[in-house]
């Protein structure tokens, strides 16, 4: 993984000193409350319902075992001894006090983390898919193109001010694990005509109050030109992106507004003044983003061989075997396996993970896989690279720890957002209603019958929990200080991505499992042969899911 | 005289403000950008502009104008920044001033974006704001005070 010089390590330094002197202005009341909101937002700290909630900076997604272990050890010392992995593959803390947030910061860069940007109206942390680099479907490993993007976006002085957030993710593979449709900048690494790989620029995705999956601004754009691009296009949304109504602030307003045509037109325009300048990327740093992901020391491993004992284990241990089936994944590499670990456990918080377990991690990620892990954006985390000869072990010590529910795609993997229960954005509650329905349905039989089916719910409009791209999405709303839920079906963040159609009036939060039954029930009636539940969706349309669930009881 | 940061100095403000009501204004007033569209001989006349008032009128005079003020009324309406960009890269090399509710804290940012002169909506503690130009030594991005990125000064 990356790995910081002086450069890097002096710029974070230095942003710990600068928010410790604004956090010490603040609290001599020498700094506005809306003069800080911005500063701290930028520094990962929001006031939220109960506490300051603060969003940690995952860059892509990857740890090393030493920052789980920081982590670990922060959230004994500054919080409850807990954390929560959000829907960007960040970490948050629910309950640090905001005088100890330098403190916390200062911590964090001792092992190259910091918080910078992970919330605010600026470019947030670049995301990607969880597999990169051991995917089977791989055509380039995207992670240096986050890297090279993470460098740029860092205290980019002329968008620091954006009209809103802003949100790139980046993905090599033929399956888009990264959602890049449902972003501001999504870029999707693809062959030309003549096979050299470029980057396919989509702009204008988003989810929050108003959907819209992303349009392609460029089907193929030389490597070089990256950042001068992205530099066009936030140059064109800076200056022209709404101000005046921060629900039509996002770039894919503008983009809708405009047209893409004369967007696109827009950024070309603004493009030739940048174009081939100091910050056309060269091909020496693009080798140095490379240098830092290049191939751990993998074994030469007879696949045949390993794979005919594990299929001997999982029939000797049939929880295992099924673990294995329903949470790795192929590996690129002969004899190797991806895990994926589920912290969507019946009656814990989706997402969250305790202290031990953190350490527990760390130690896994050393012994198990070269000392690193990473984060999903399903809120979970995965070590990628595990010989097949070892996933017994490795599950025998998952199980121990709580860690090893083999829910990996299935209903109960659900997203969530933190909600009304920590959030002071929420209209309702998310959690309460996740941990119901995973108690609902904690039959692994019957989930593994319904097959994989994304569940996603938000506490409010801004979509933290990704609703409207869940097979079925759960939004919370208000109603005369009442919290209901509305659901929408048919989403997905695929390839093939889609926006969820809303079924009809919303739902009390008591009411909830007996909808999602009602919603599988009808799936598990209509369903040909194999079909998963999205493409059962697609084929029927929303009628006669909205006719069961809405029938009256006579 | 109200005092802003110029240069890396403190500095007393030899301009007047903007009047957009005035009728007549003396060549030592800025004016807002109606007033000098309006103008036939612009030579040495100086001029600001408001959030949405994109530089892109003043591309061909950029020569003979000795200063640009921008304004930024709410801090948190980052176009200015674009406009300083736009404006240095089409080679103006004027006083470039940031006037309006900005903070001290978004000082480094104005000056790599090329401005060069600070007009602190808050005068009391001028030292203090001058201060925090030195916030950092170090930066990823091309900008107007580093045209090369970290990447090409990487050792």
């Amino acid at each position: 993984m990356y790995v910081y010089d002086q450069y890097d390590q002096l710029i974070v330094d230095q942003r710990v000193a600068q928010f410790r002197g604004q956090t010490e202005r603040f609290l001599a009341g020498k700094l506005s409350d809306s003069e800080f909101l911005p500063l701290r937002l930028q520094n990962g700290l929001y006031i939220q319902r109960l506490a300051p909630m603060m969003r940690i900076a995952v860059p892509y997604g990857l740890l090393n075992s030493t920052q789980l272990r920081k982590l670990a050890e922060i959230t004994r010392v500054f919080d409850k001894g807990y954390a929560h992995v959000s829907t960007r593959q960040n970490i948050q803390l629910n309950w640090p006090r905001l005088e100890e947030v330098p403190d916390i910061l200062a911590e964090l860069a001792s092992v190259q983390m910091h918080a910078i940007q992970t919330s605010g109206n600026c470019i947030r942390n670049t995301t990607t898919d969880q597999y990169a680099g051991v995917a089977t479907d791989e055509l380039e490993d995207p992670r240096p193109y986050c890297e090279i993007i993470r460098q740029w976006s860092t205290l980019h002085p002329e968008f620091a001010f954006l009209p809103r957030k802003f949100k790139i993710a980046v993905c090599g593979t033929a399956e888009d694990r990264a959602a890049i449709h449902a972003h501001d900048i999504g870029i999707e690494l693809v062959p030309n005509a003549e096979g050299e790989i470029g980057c396919k620029i989509l702009a204008g995705g988003g989810l929050g109050r108003t959907p819209v999956i992303g349009s392609v601004i460029c089907e193929w754009l030389e490597k070089k030109h990256l950042l001068t691009y992205l530099e066009a296009i936030l140059r064109v949304y800076n200056q022209n992106g709404r101000r005046d109504n921060k629900f039509k602030a996002r770039i894919k307003i503008l983009v809708k507004a405009m047209g893409v045509d004369a967007f696109r037109e827009m950024v070309e325009q603004e493009w030739v003044a940048l174009k081939d300048g100091p910050a056309t990327l060269t091909e020496q740093e693009i080798d140095r983003a490379k240098s830092f992901f290049t191939e751990p020391d993998y074994l030469t491993l007879d696949a045949t061989e390993a794979t005919s004992k594990l299929t001997a284990e999982c029939v000797r241990e049939p929880i295992f075997g099924n673990w294995v089936k329903r949470n790795t994944v192929a590996h690129r590499v002969p004899g190797y396996q991806i895990v994926n670990i589920s912290l969507k456990a019946t009656g814990f918080a989706p997402g969250d993970i305790t202290d031990s377990q953190l350490e527990l991690m760390a130690d896994l990620a050393d012994e198990f896989s070269f000392g690193e892990i990473r984060t999903t954006h399903q809120q979970n985390m995965v070590l990628a690279d595990v010989q097949m000869d070892q996933l017994y072990t490795l599950w025998q010590r998952l199980q121990k720890a709580g860690l090893a529910t083999a829910n990996h795609g299935y209903l109960t993997d659900i997203i969530c957002c933190p909600g009304g229960d920590y959030c002071s954005l929420a209209n309702a509650k998310s959690i309460p209603v996740a941990e119901a329905i995973q108690a609902r349905f904690d039959d692994l039989d019957y989930l593994y019958d319904l097959g994989p089916i994304e569940l996603n719910i938000s506490g409010c409009m801004n979509a933290c929990g990704h609703h409207h791209i869940g097979h079925i999405g759960i939004l919370g709303v208000d109603k005369k200080g009442e919290e209901f839920y509305q659901v929408c079906l048919g989403g997905s963040q695929a390839k093939n991505a889609s926006i969820g159609k809303i079924l009809g009036p919303s739902f009390s939060q008591d009411d909830m499992p007996d909808v999602i039954d009602k919603l599988l029930t009808t799936y598990l009636e209509l369903r040909e042969e194999d079909e998963i539940f999205l493409d059962t969706y697609r084929r029927v349309g929303i009628e006669p899911f909205k006719e069961r669930v809405y029938a009256k009881a006579d | 005289m109200p005092k802003l940061i110029k240069q890396g100095q403190i500095v007393e403000d030899s301009w007047q403000p903007v009047d957009a009501d005035a009728a007549s204004t003396g060549t030592h007033q800025i004016l807002s950008l109606d007033q000098w569209l309006a103008l036939t001989d612009k030579a040495g006349r100086a001029v600001q502009l408001e959030p949405g008032q994109a530089p892109a009128p003043l591309f061909d005079e950029l020569a003979q104008i000795p200063l640009i003020a921008i304004n930024f009324p709410v801090f948190t309406d980052g176009r200015g920044f674009s406009y300083g960009r736009e404006l240095r890269h089409r080679g103006f090399t004027g006083e470039l001033r940031a006037c309006g509710h900005i903070i001290r804290d978004q000082l480094t940012y104005l000056r790599r974006c090329g401005f060069d002169t600070f007009q602190m909506a808050d005068e009391s503690d001028l030292a203090a704001a001058l201060a925090s130009l030195s916030d950092f030594s170090e930066y990823y991005q091309a900008a107007v005070d580093q045209p090369l990125p970290l990447f090409r000064r990487r050792g």
